[in-house]
């Protein structure tokens, strides 16, 4: 086992064409996906009211539609959450009734065809206002810690890993994003919050290879630019599949039995740490080395940050 | 020697893990389902009634767990939901008007860790059921009112200097005064000007007439705005006070929002019709012809009075059916100290047409006595089934003479304390909703998907710590045993700092804290795959190790304050949710940065360092 990671030698930079060409059909479908079909957006983003009931027995959504549309919700999306007996009825936001109204009236319909038989589980009511705000600061909240990165990487490192980085981060945010939109999986708070763990990830990745590639820039006296990326991607290469692996399985145990409330959540995040690995390797890197980055841009002009004695 | 700690380092690694440890141990405390007992508006309860609660318990059949007598409230523990839910019933039942219930969770917590500081974590809304709900505060209707109130004031005061004016007209951001002529109207500017220093007061030439326009200029916006959010909390907390819930929060979000959670409550129906409701104020001057005692005796009320009682003492005491003003026209309220006596007293703003009747009745009757009637559509109980019973309260809050006759702004005195006076100033002011309000978002969760999420959450991070650890053992043997410590004790320091901050854990909560248990052996990777590194290039075990963890860390520095920077920028602008994942990110960061650089070289050093050591079992 010791053995699996050690000494490799992959030429990665020498495919890194390749690899550029697959990660631009990716990110171009993505986009395609986004403009045409767009997000799925959830209650929290569109405004609306959703209700989970839960049932004693398992119960046919057909008639709760049925009896739904009889009592003037005939707009009610309902479907299944997780178990037969658990139902999730979405409404759009309506002029007249009091939105925060509209949750006792469905309740109340539901309770009247099973009397004793469904328990209220969850509401959840967005106005639409709360909604619009909340797309406004997600977008602002992406924007902000893709800048505050940059600079941070762009202070630590050199402006070409900055640019590199970021470039890595945008293709993992819009390949998470277009999976979401191909698949019409609904785009909610949580998985938001994945989106931005994703970006929080997928830089750690990238950081621990600029990292590598910068020492080797120093230290290796031979050897072009091209070479020295290829020797640091395979030197941290364990290193990236057994992080990868570790995260991978707990976000796995997060999906199979976190529930249903977090399972978009826990998709998006295994999505973006396959990805943000995989654009660790190939996009962040080759972007930087097409961005020119070469040893005489890393070689230090004074002691790189003092470092107190060692833990 | 290589791969020594000196002793003070060993011992802080100790000293924090026994800190941890320590403020971890109140989470491993069961929570009870409970009923706690206490009076209306901080009022004692009595021992009768506590008696009275006991028995009534026990005529039912409900054994309590653990009964809490605190001196002036009650906290009854049970050993289950349903019991809790029984003895609501029973006690719904019993309880007088003065006291009210609500319906809990009590910890186990041991005195002697409680008195330590030591307390279990908060469990959010979706952990633990209850309702959450947004309200935004119509602001627009905040600044018409106030202007609209403005332009009664700018009427009286023209009047009052018999200046004559042909118009008066409010629009969104100020008033427009027409005058036949401009001498007139430049009188009226220095009238205006002098009386309303608050305003922009101006002259306008337009639409053939002399105008003077008077604005609200941005500061005094700001200040409307603040004092219609303010009051509205103010307002909405006294509320949910009287809902008789458990830990309510009621705070400001933003500049224009007021959140209010409730744990526990489970009508929401009900929730959302008393945050809505409106509660009034009427002064009235008090009847001293007639004794009050006698006529709440005999029931013989005079005509034109009614029969009253004083919130304070319960004293009956009849007030005239004529109101003099409705809390609708009290336009501020402030408790301070009266100059000349410096005895506390409360100020009270009214609008102009308040203040005219206020000056018309007291002109009057200066030296008698005038009262405060607070009205509020209030729950005084619950029936059987456990739904609110309402009635409309009228209780006196306050009674005082009247020195000299009252006008826009006077002052009542004879209050006790400082602390009476904030009272009253509150209560004036927290009477009605000052803007009208809108609920914009609202999240109920039950309590049987609360301990669900409780449940799926704490699996989910157990079997992925599981899972995870057997991998770290196959993979890098004794050091991964080192690891999985580091691990443990990084859970540990998580749960330690949200119950010393009071934090609220959620289920993104939890999934923040399951992606750090991810994430926090990143630090061990990298930090054992350079000494995996070094070995190989044929380094000694020693110096293996010890220059594996001097170059993993910059790496690691680097790595682990970009995902903070990130957690930092979901806390800062995410709302709720997010807010509770960024937290546990943020501080799981942290906290394994310690335990998987610190500790686990304490671990290594304790194990490898200061030996002869031929090979490293990694």
């Amino acid at each position: 086992m010791k053995t699996l990671t050690s000494n490799l030698h992959f030429n990665f930079m020498g495919r890194r064409k390749l690899a550029m060409i697959f990660s631009i059909t990716l990110v171009v479908i993505s986009l395609a996906s986004l403009v045409t079909r767009g997000l799925v957006f959830g209650i929290d983003f569109t405004g609306g009211t959703l209700i989970e009931v839960g049932y004693t027995e398992d119960v046919d959504l057909e008639s709760v539609r049925n009896e739904l549309a009889a009592n003037g919700f005939a707009d009610a999306q309902v479907q299944q959450f997780g178990t037969p007996r658990d139902v999730l009825i979405r409404l759009a936001p309506r002029e007249g009734i009091k939105s925060s109204e509209l949750s006792d009236k469905v309740f109340q319909v539901l309770s009247k065809r099973s009397p004793g038989k469904v328990e209220l589980r969850r509401v959840e009511f967005v106005g639409p206002q709360v909604g619009d705000e909340l797309t406004e600061d997600g977008a602002l909240a992406v924007l902000v810690s893709l800048i505050a990165i940059l600079m941070y990487v762009a202070v630590r490192f050199e402006w070409r890993f900055a640019l590199g980085s970021v470039i890595a981060l945008v293709h993992d945010v819009t390949i998470t994003l277009g999976f979401f939109s191909i698949f019409h999986i609904e785009f909610d708070l949580t998985v938001l919050a994945a989106v931005l763990a994703v970006i929080g990830y997928s830089l750690n990745d990238t950081i621990v290879v600029f990292d590598r590639i910068r020492e080797n820039f120093r230290k290796i006296r031979k050897g072009d630019s091209e070479q020295i990326i290829n020797t640091s991607l395979n030197q941290t290469l364990s290193r990236t599949i057994v992080t990868s692996l570790t995260t991978l399985i707990v976000l796995i145990a997060l999906f199979v039995i976190g529930g249903e409330v977090i399972h978009n959540f826990s998709l998006a995040l295994i999505l973006g740490v396959v990805v943000g690995t995989y654009s660790s390797i190939y996009v962040a890197s080759s972007a930087a080395l097409m961005l020119g980055v070469s040893k005489a841009d890393l070689m230090p002009v004074q002691k790189e940050g003092v470092v107190d004695d060692m833990p | 020697m290589l791969n020594q700690y000196p002793l003070w380092k060993n011992l802080m690694v100790v000293f924090v893990l026994a800190i941890g440890l320590f403020y971890a141990l109140p989470n491993v405390y069961s929570q009870d389902p409970a009923i706690a007992i206490s009076g209306v508006r901080g009022a004692v309860v009595e021992q009768s009634v506590k008696d009275k609660v006991q028995e009534a318990l026990g005529k039912a059949g409900i054994t309590a767990k653990e009964v809490e007598d605190k001196g002036s409230s009650l906290l009854i523990h049970f050993s289950s939901t349903t019991d809790q839910q029984k003895a609501q019933k029973v006690i719904a039942e019993v309880l007088p008007e003065t006291v009210s219930y609500a319906l809990t969770t009590a910890a186990n917590v041991p005195g002697w860790l409680l008195s330590m500081g030591g307390k279990p974590m908060n469990l959010g809304l979706d952990l633990r059921g209850g309702i959450h709900v947004l309200i935004d505060v119509d602001m627009d209707a905040a600044i018409k009112e106030k202007v609209e109130a403005y332009t009664g004031d700018v009427r009286a005061t023209l009047r009052g200097k018999k200046i004559r004016y042909l118009t008066v007209k409010a629009d969104a951001l100020g008033i427009n005064i027409k005058f036949k002529d401009a001498a007139t109207r430049d009188k009226a500017e220095e009238v205006l000007g002098n009386e309303f220093r608050n305003l922009g007061v101006e002259t306008l030439d337009a639409d053939g007439g002399y105008l003077v326009r008077l604005t609200l200029p941005p500061t005094e916006i700001r200040s409307i705005k603040k004092f219609a959010l303010q009051q509205n909390i103010t307002t909405i907390r006294n509320r949910v006070n009287a809902l008789g819930v458990a830990e309510p929060l009621v705070q400001q979000q933003g500049d224009r929002r007021i959140v209010v959670e409730l744990p526990g409550v489970q009508d929401p129906t009900q929730v959302k019709n008393i945050l809505g409701a409106t509660a009034t104020l009427e002064y009235r001057l008090v009847d001293t012809e007639h004794d009050a005692l006698d006529a709440k005796n005999t029931g013989k009320i005079p005509p034109g009075s009614r029969l009253y009682t004083v919130r304070e003492d319960g004293r009956p005491i009849l007030l005239k059916k004529r109101v003099i003003v409705t809390g609708n026209q009290i336009t501020d309220a402030a408790s301070g100290f009266d100059q000349r006596s410096g005895s506390p007293m409360v100020t009270v703003n009214l609008d102009s047409k308040g203040a005219r009747r206020m000056r018309n009745v007291t002109i009057d009757n200066v030296g008698k006595p005038m009262a405060v009637v607070f009205k509020e559509n209030r729950v005084v109980g619950r029936d059987a089934d456990g739904k609110p019973v309402k009635r409309l309260v009228e209780d006196v809050i306050s009674v005082a003479n009247i020195l000299e006759p009252l006008g826009a702004r006077f002052q009542t005195t004879g209050l006790d304390s400082p602390q009476e006076a904030h009272e009253l100033a509150l209560l004036l002011r927290a009477g009605a909703l000052a803007a009208p309000i809108d609920i914009v978002e609202e999240r109920t969760i039950g309590p049987s998907l609360g301990q669900e999420n409780i449940d799926q959450g704490l699996n989910s991070v157990l079997i992925g710590l599981l899972a995870v650890m057997i991998f770290m053992v196959v993979y890098y043997k004794v050091f991964g045993l080192f690891a999985n410590a580091a691990l443990l004790a990084n859970l540990v320091l998580i749960v330690a700092i949200l119950s010393m901050l009071q934090a609220t854990l959620t289920l993104p909560g939890i999934a923040g804290i399951v992606l750090t248990v991810g994430m926090a052996v990143d630090a061990n990777v990298l930090i054992y795959e350079r000494i995996r590194e070094e070995l190989r290039v044929g380094s000694t075990p020693q110096a293996a190790i010890h220059a594996g963890y001097e170059k993993a860390f910059s790496t690691i520095m680097d790595a682990n304050v970009t995902t903070l920077i990130a957690a930092i920028v979901l806390f800062s602008i995410g709302s709720g949710p997010v807010k509770g994942f960024a937290v546990t990110l943020a501080i799981g960061i942290v906290t394994s940065m310690f335990t998987s650089i610190v500790g686990t070289r304490a671990l290594a050093n304790l194990v490898y360092g200061g030996k002869r050591v031929k090979k490293l079992a990694i």
